[in-house]
């Protein structure tokens, strides 16, 4: 299954900013979460395909995840 | 010292220090100058005649130690709406004022004599001197001339060239710690200020007046929890101070919601270049700050200095809006560009959501390209600057060149061009743009925060189910802290940790030693929107002017191909409490 990931603000740092990645089997926001080394705790906003969602729903192939920290602004 | 009222005279060029009336006592902020707008300036007057008044009032906590409390309210019926305004800012002069027991500056009347004047603030009264050297003056100029004349702590409060000219997207600065300026800037105050004939207005306050406490212990515990509860909250402790405000041009940019082309699409290809990543690299590697504050005792420092190419100062206080205006709205790619556009409107004193959502209106109706930074930056520089027949125009604001160029995509809301959301993929931001007595504002009730952020809670953006209450909660939250004098982004961590709303009565409380509840404050944020929907209803407006322009329920936003939907019956249940 290929799934777009793109992460933002401190996420980035000494990852990526976007990256097409394969996994074998399915998997949840939050599995993903895991394997890119983000403590769980950190995460503020999830989107798939710009629609916000929790950490436990599953990804499809094809799917953006977007991954942010806790942000604000205005 | 004892709170009073200044009030200057500007026929007649007289000022009086007034007590203050009972019934003014509990208030500041926006719930003191919509008050006295209220109670004083005839609804229907024109803005610009000498009916109208111009107040400015301190927020209850400020010119204490309470962190984030340096809001500066002004307030005046507004030649860019038609309504009632309060627009605050940073800046040293709400500090300054309050320090001086000033609870409100009052500038009413009119001079019939062509000049300008400038207004000395003291803890005697106002002096009032005519200032033959000023007119055409930039903010910049007007601050460092102030500066020389009164000392380097001196609060000012200036409009630029644009404010003269009357101009409806003119604003009102005021300076910060650094001797920048910080905006009032949305509603055309500017213009008010420079139909006085004032030009600018110095603030001087004795190193030893200090605004009195009447329960010093309550205070300082209640000042702790909150200070603490703001560094405590990942977006006021950490995502803002590092990232600024435009870390939201990725956020919306992602959720669809950021509005490209003249609110045509809901994502701008060129985001990541103007993002709030982009500039925190870009600053990192010219120098400048990452973080900074509009006031002392700011904990937050959303703000930022942005050097140039060269590293040289290029433009602080970078703000989301700003850059999503001129960047995703008129298709601007360039931050480079953006900031030197900001520059220019600081200096020329205009509100730069305004500005430049006309200038996306004006794209469209082919003024220039969309993405033409340079063909921006010329008409700023040039036009609106020295106020030709085509800056004047620009000047008008959003639906005045939407009229002028036969354009039907215009987004206004009473007149005064829609932020940074678009309300179809954030619906709750669209009802407030709708019922705001200040037309579309999105700082009067952020439900962004609940809609995409998730802070206060989880709305869908895209449903129309709990955004009427949502908006009309936090419409009614956000009146009380403006009344404060607290910064809007306090309330990140109030809606979220308990302390940190209880510890704002609590220092209300302890500020005046009055046991005001939870219940109070809402009752009080519930009377200052009460009170500002009458002033407007009396000016002539309807329930029909709380809605969208239609092109918004016609055209379908991608990427997730949303209009707005609701019905006028359903926006009006707002006002039902």
């Amino acid at each position: 299954m290929r799934v777009k990931v793109k992460l933002f603000a401190n996420f980035r740092i000494n990852r990526f900013k976007q990256e097409i990645r394969e996994y074998n089997s399915t998997m949840t926001v939050g599995a993903i979460v895991e394997e890119l080394g983000i403590p769980d705790s950190e995460v503020g906003i999830i989107f798939i395909n710009g629609r916000g969602t929790s950490m436990d729903q599953v990804l499809r192939e094809g799917d953006t995840l977007s991954l942010f920290p806790l942000v604000g602004g205005g | 010292m004892t709170d009073k009222i200044y009030r200057v005279n500007m026929t007649d060029l007289t000022a009086k220090v007034e007590d203050v009336p009972d019934a003014w006592a509990g208030l500041g902020g926006r719930g003191l100058t919509s008050t006295i707008v209220a109670a004083e300036v005839p609804p229907t007057c024109h803005p610009l005649g000498p009916d109208n008044k111009l107040v400015f009032a301190s927020g209850l906590l400020s010119g204490t130690v309470t962190a984030n409390s340096g809001r500066l309210s002004v307030g005046a019926k507004s030649p860019l709406t038609g309504t009632i305004k309060e627009s605050n800012s940073g800046g040293t002069s709400s500090q300054l004022l309050a320090r001086l027991g000033v609870k409100a500056l009052i500038i009413e009347g009119q001079p019939e004599k062509d000049s300008y004047y400038s207004l000395h603030v003291t803890e005697t009264g106002v002096t009032i001197t005519e200032e033959p050297d000023m007119p055409g003056k930039g903010n910049f100029a007007v601050v460092n001339t102030m500066l020389d004349r009164h000392g380097e702590k001196t609060g000012v409060i200036s409009i630029g060239p644009a404010g003269e000219m009357r101009m409806a997207v003119a604003n009102i600065s005021v300076k910060d710690p650094e001797g920048k300026v910080r905006s009032a800037g949305r509603g055309g105050l500017g213009a008010v200020m420079g139909s006085k004939k004032v030009k600018c207005i110095a603030i001087n306050a004795p190193k030893e007046a200090a605004v009195a406490i009447a329960e010093p212990e309550k205070f300082k515990a209640a000042v702790r929890t909150f200070a603490k509860a703001l560094m405590e909250h990942p977006v006021s402790g950490q995502g803002l101070p590092t990232y600024g405000t435009s870390v939201l041009i990725n956020v919306i940019n992602e959720a669809g919601g950021l509005p490209t082309r003249n609110f045509r699409y809901g994502q701008f290809e060129g985001h990541d270049k103007i993002s709030g990543e982009a500039m925190h690299d870009l600053i990192e590697k010219r120098g400048g700050k990452i973080k900074h504050g509009c006031h002392a005792g700011c904990v937050i420092q959303c703000s930022q200095v942005y050097n140039d190419e060269r590293g040289k100062y290029k433009t602080s206080g970078f703000e989301y809006e700003s850059i999503w205006a001129m960047g995703a709205d008129c298709c601007v790619d360039n931050l480079d560009q953006i900031a030197e556009a900001d520059h220019i409107m600081d200096d020329i004193g205009i509100d730069t959501i305004e500005t430049s959502v006309t200038m996306g209106v004006a794209m469209e109706g082919g003024l220039l390209p969309f993405g033409d930074g340079a063909g921006i930056l010329r008409i700023l520089d040039q036009d609106v600057r020295n106020g030709t027949p085509l800056g004047r125009l620009i000047g008008g604001g959003a639906a005045a060149v939407g009229k002028a160029y036969g354009v039907t995509r215009v987004p206004v809301v009473k007149n005064q061009a829609i932020p940074a959301y678009d309300p179809r993929a954030v619906k709750g931001i669209g009802i407030t743009y709708c019922t705001s007595t200040m037309g579309a504002d999105h700082t009067a009730g952020y439900a962004v925060a609940t809609n995409i952020l998730k802070v206060g809670g989880d709305v869908d953006p895209l449903k129309k189910e709990g955004q009427v209450e949502l908006s009309r909660n936090l419409q009614i939250a956000t009146a009380a802290l403006d009344t404060a004098g607290l910064c809007i982004f306090v309330a990140f961590p109030a809606l979220d940790i308990p302390e940190a709303f209880t510890s704002i009565v609590d220092m209300i409380n302890a500020r005046f030693g009055i046991s005001l509840t939870a219940d109070d404050v809402t009752e009080l944020g519930k009377n200052i929107l009460r009170t500002e929907h009458e002033f407007n209803l009396a000016a002539g407006f309807t329930n029909k002017d709380d809605r969208l322009p239609e092109f918004f329920s016609r055209e379908k936003l991608p990427p997730h191909n949303v209009v707005w939907d609701f019905t006028g019956e359903e926006i009006d249940e707002f006002w039902n409490f």
